[in-house]
């Protein structure tokens, strides 16, 4: 039973297809890498799957409960997360509380309003222990809008990780981090539990070879190949995409 | 005990929530005009009504984000549903109070499964259509609230059969601050609580909150609900203390006049409606006697100021001040 | 009963004209560079009351005064645009709103000071009042004016927007801000002249209102509720949606006072919540 599958994906926003016939299978615990040139609709391919777009055709499945009618926050409730290629954080939040309202949400808890806050010992903890985990402890006093860059990136990842996935999406997680840093963020998303099935996208081959168990290679809204890092080193296809053969918009 | 048994965490956030000793004295001071002022405890008792009113809209606008040019809906309506259960025989305060708030609470759930659906233009636009369609409304059914000469035959009786209402407004501003107290306990408790902190996320990043499981419109839902709950407490304060309810409470008028206070004071931070009132209708009261149109010119000019300079109000403005003397120190 | 039917929808046609030219700027900036700008009304008004200072104070001929009332109009928005709306281009929704609600007590307050509360007169040339007979239905002159005016604006508008190279400009800026930059296109320097196009309008329609509902010094309140329902159901961005929208609003508040009088506003109102429900980024709205 595959931790989440597509079949049949279809988006076009006028003439423009965005998505066509993406069959996807994601096993449990497995690291996949989602590569391609820019516009092959990646990140697309991640709204639709999490919900924000809605597909022209096609269905989604998390392990065996089919989610394509699902609101997005209702696919969070599931197990489906993702992070965004943006910081979309909350910047006068501080990472404590924003770590704390993830994981409120998840409990169920968000919704009360006659209890103070520190009372909910328990989402307090587990958020601090995910932020102590990611080496965000030092600062999450402090607003989010006065962490570096980096440690943004982090919490993106640390907001995901409150909802206690049983699919991540991680969308482009280095983006903007110098080479030095984005190995140490990578450990993190390497020793992310088994439990957790990882897609990311990501444009650091580097970083492609060394964490992917597998890799899906997306052009122009279709998937061009998957396979193992060996496979895809060798395929020629792949080469002509990325070195040449067409240079896609 | 209880204080050491809490984690560091715990304790940050514990101390976010912490009474301050400027509250403290705040609240102490509310009942100064009694004993200072006792000639303007009828204004005392406006400007608790106003202050409650922009408290309403604090929750929605400063906590959750949702910009409403239609708020004096729920005011209004609580105002005209207390005075007419006053004008229908029963004129007992403190329930016909409660009963007020419940059916603008009534009509703000109703109304908020449509606000909860849109951001931006559309939703300022469908605020101010609700609020505009309300006022059209009442002036149009006449013969229930008496149009535009205002609703007649509103007689209270004693509150707590002891306390009558007088020319004094002593029971009025005592009523009235009793009143806005306890709302202003619970809008402090929620605020506080894990639902306060999602309405903030909310309105930091409606994006990011289904991202994070969230059901940002049930949220919203919830929040607009308890808003028009209190503006209703708050209309309905009005029409008691001054035992007559006009069309000017569903108005536009007071619509912006309560968005304007608000940001005058600071907009998130709770006590910003409180000072902004103050501010406002001492200002106002003490202006009266001028042609209105001054008084737009100030208050127009004032606005701009505030955007321009002092975009988190008379509040967040001190908050920089004191950071700035802070650092300085 | 046809006949009326006729008036209704030929003033009804008239007023939502006059509300299209008020309202078609402020449609395309906000679709351009989503800057709330509720001061729009406030434009419109200055047209009017410079109409008003020149035909009655200083004797000019109404037609002459119209293309001042655009050129003053047109000025003074590059000036608040310049000074203080370019500073807010990045902030809130609310932010906007209220700066430009500041504006508007302001200049209501300025009008009321120089010239007072009351209804402002105008004296429209002798070749524009009355009625004319056609197809057997009295219809007034200055309507068809203000309808042949208004007819004669939008043709000029599209064809400005399909044909020239400005008009493309302003296309790809409204669809795709970032993308038009990416092509090199001066986004702000499109932006400020649509700006003053618009507002001048707005001081067109301003002057043009006098006639048929009158000029005071709430104006720029009064029509800044109906202007936002035109841009709002029209659709941000969009000159057919203006068109179709303020015709819509002009025929159906006519009608509404007409056939429903008790109504009041109340069906316009409910027609516009309705409408934007159904399809909150307007009829015409893409996003």
């Amino acid at each position: 039973m595959p931790a989440l599958a597509t079949r049949g994906l279809d988006k076009r926003f006028g003439s423009l297809v965005v998505a066509k016939d993406i069959e996807l299978t994601l096993p449990p615990g497995e690291r996949y890498a989602l590569i391609g040139p820019n516009g092959a609709g990646k990140t697309t391919l991640i709204n639709l799957i999490t919900g924000m777009l809605k597909p022209d055709k096609g269905r989604i499945f998390l392990g065996e409960n089919e989610i394509t009618a699902l609101e997005p926050d209702a696919r969070v409730k599931c197990g489906l997360v993702r992070t965004f290629q943006i910081n979309t954080l909350f910047p006068h939040l501080s990472a404590l509380e924003a770590v704390t309202l993830a994981v409120c949400e998840r409990q169920g808890y968000a919704g009360s309003w006659w209890r103070e806050l520190p009372a909910y010992g328990d989402a307090v903890e587990e958020a601090y222990a995910i932020l102590v985990s990611l080496r965000l402890a030092g600062s999450c006093y402090r607003p989010t809008r006065e962490l570096a860059y980096g440690q943004q990136r982090l919490l993106e990842i640390a907001l995901a990780l409150a909802t206690k996935p049983k699919v991540l999406l991680l969308d482009e997680p280095a983006a903007g981090v110098p080479q030095g840093e984005s190995a140490e963020l990578f450990s993190v998303i390497s020793d992310l539990s088994r439990d957790i099935a990882v897609l990311f996208i990501e444009h650091d081959m580097n970083v492609v070879f060394r964490f992917a168990h597998r890799i899906i290679v997306m052009v122009g809204g279709r998937i061009l190949v998957e396979g193992t890092p060996q496979d895809i080193a060798a395929d020629h296809r792949v080469r002509d995409v990325y070195l040449g053969g067409g240079r896609h918009g | 005990m209880t204080s050491s048994a809490l984690t560091e965490p715990q304790r940050y956030l514990e101390a976010q929530i912490r009474w301050r000793p400027v509250e403290i004295a705040f609240w102490l001071a509310t009942l100064l005009p009694f004993v200072l002022a006792p000639n303007y405890l009828v204004l005392a008792s406006q400007i608790a009504i106003t202050a409650l009113f922009a408290l309403s809209l604090d929750l929605i606008l400063g906590y959750a984000g949702i910009v409403s040019l239609g708020h004096a809906a729920y005011f209004g309506f609580g105002s005209y549903t207390a005075g007419l259960i006053a004008k229908w025989g029963w004129g007992e305060p403190v329930t016909g109070l409660l009963m007020a708030a419940a059916a603008a609470g009534v009509l703000g759930y109703v109304s908020s499964f449509i606000i909860a659906r849109f951001r931006h233009l559309a939703l300022i636009m469908i605020t101010l259509g609700f609020g505009l369609l309300l006022a059209e409304a009442a002036n149009s059914a006449s013969w229930l609230t008496g149009g535009a000469d205002g609703l007649q035959g509103v007689r209270m009786w004693k509150l707590f059969d002891v306390f009558a209402f007088d020319l004094y407004g002593t029971t009025a501003y005592s009523y009235s601050l009793a009143v806005l107290f306890l709302a202003f306990l619970v809008a402090r408790r929620l605020i506080g609580s894990p639902f306060g902190l999602a309405l903030r996320g909310i309105r930091e990043n409606a994006v990011r909150m289904p991202a994070i499981g969230a059901p940002a419109r049930a949220h919203i839902r919830k929040a607009y609900t308890i808003a028009a709950v209190m503006a209703g407490l708050a209309g309905a304060l009005l029409a008691q203390t001054t035992e007559t309810v006009s069309l000017e409470t569903l108005s536009f008028a007071r619509s912006a006049d309560v968005l304007v206070i608000l940001i005058l004071g600071g907009a998130g931070r709770l006590y910003g409606g409180l000072v902004g009132a103050i501010i406002y209708m001492v200002a106002r009261d003490q202006f009266s006697g001028i042609n209105p149109q001054y008084w737009y010119f100030w208050i127009g000019t004032l606005l701009i100021l505030v955007v321009l300079f002092l975009p988190n109000g008379v509040l967040g403005g001190m908050a920089r001040l004191m950071r700035f003397a802070r650092s300085r120190a | 009963m046809i006949a009326s039917v006729f008036g209704v929808l030929f003033d009804g046609f008239a007023y939502g004209m006059l509300l299209f030219i008020l309202s078609v700027g402020l449609s395309v900036t906000l679709g351009m560079m989503n800057f709330v700008n509720l001061a729009h009304c406030s434009f419109a008004m200055l047209g009017g009351f410079v109409t008003v200072t020149l035909t009655d104070q200083l004797g000019w001929p109404f037609l002459a005064s119209l293309p001042l009332a655009f050129l003053a109009a047109a000025l003074v928005s590059v000036a608040f645009e310049r000074g203080l709306y370019r500073r807010l281009y990045g902030a809130s929704d609310l932010d906007q709103c209220l700066l430009t609600i500041g504006i508007v007590f302001v200049s209501v307050a300025v009008a009321a000071y120089i010239y007072g509360t009351i209804q402002q007169p105008v004296t429209l040339p002798s070749y524009l009042r009355g009625t004319v007979s056609i197809f057997g239905h009295s219809l007034g002159v200055y309507r068809l004016f203000l309808i042949g005016a208004s007819v004669a604006i939008t043709a000029t508008l599209i064809a400005a927007l399909e044909y020239t190279r400005f008009g493309a400009q302003v296309r790809a800026a409204v669809d795709n801000q970032r993308m038009a930059r990416g092509l090199g296109i001066d986004v702000d320097r499109v932006f400020a002249v649509t700006f003053a196009l618009g507002s001048g309008l707005a001081g067109l329609g301003g002057a043009l209102a006098i006639e048929i509902v009158g000029l005071d010094h709430a104006f720029a309140f009064t029509y800044l509720i109906y202007v936002l329902i035109v841009v709002a159901v029209g659709g941000l961005g969009s000159i057919t949606g203006s068109f179709v929208a303020a015709s819509l609003l002009g025929i159906s508040d006519m009608a509404g006072k007409y056939y429903f009088p008790e109504l009041g506003a109340f069906l316009i109102y409910f027609v516009m919540v309705a409408l934007l429900m159904w399809r909150p980024l307007g009829l015409f709205g893409r996003r």
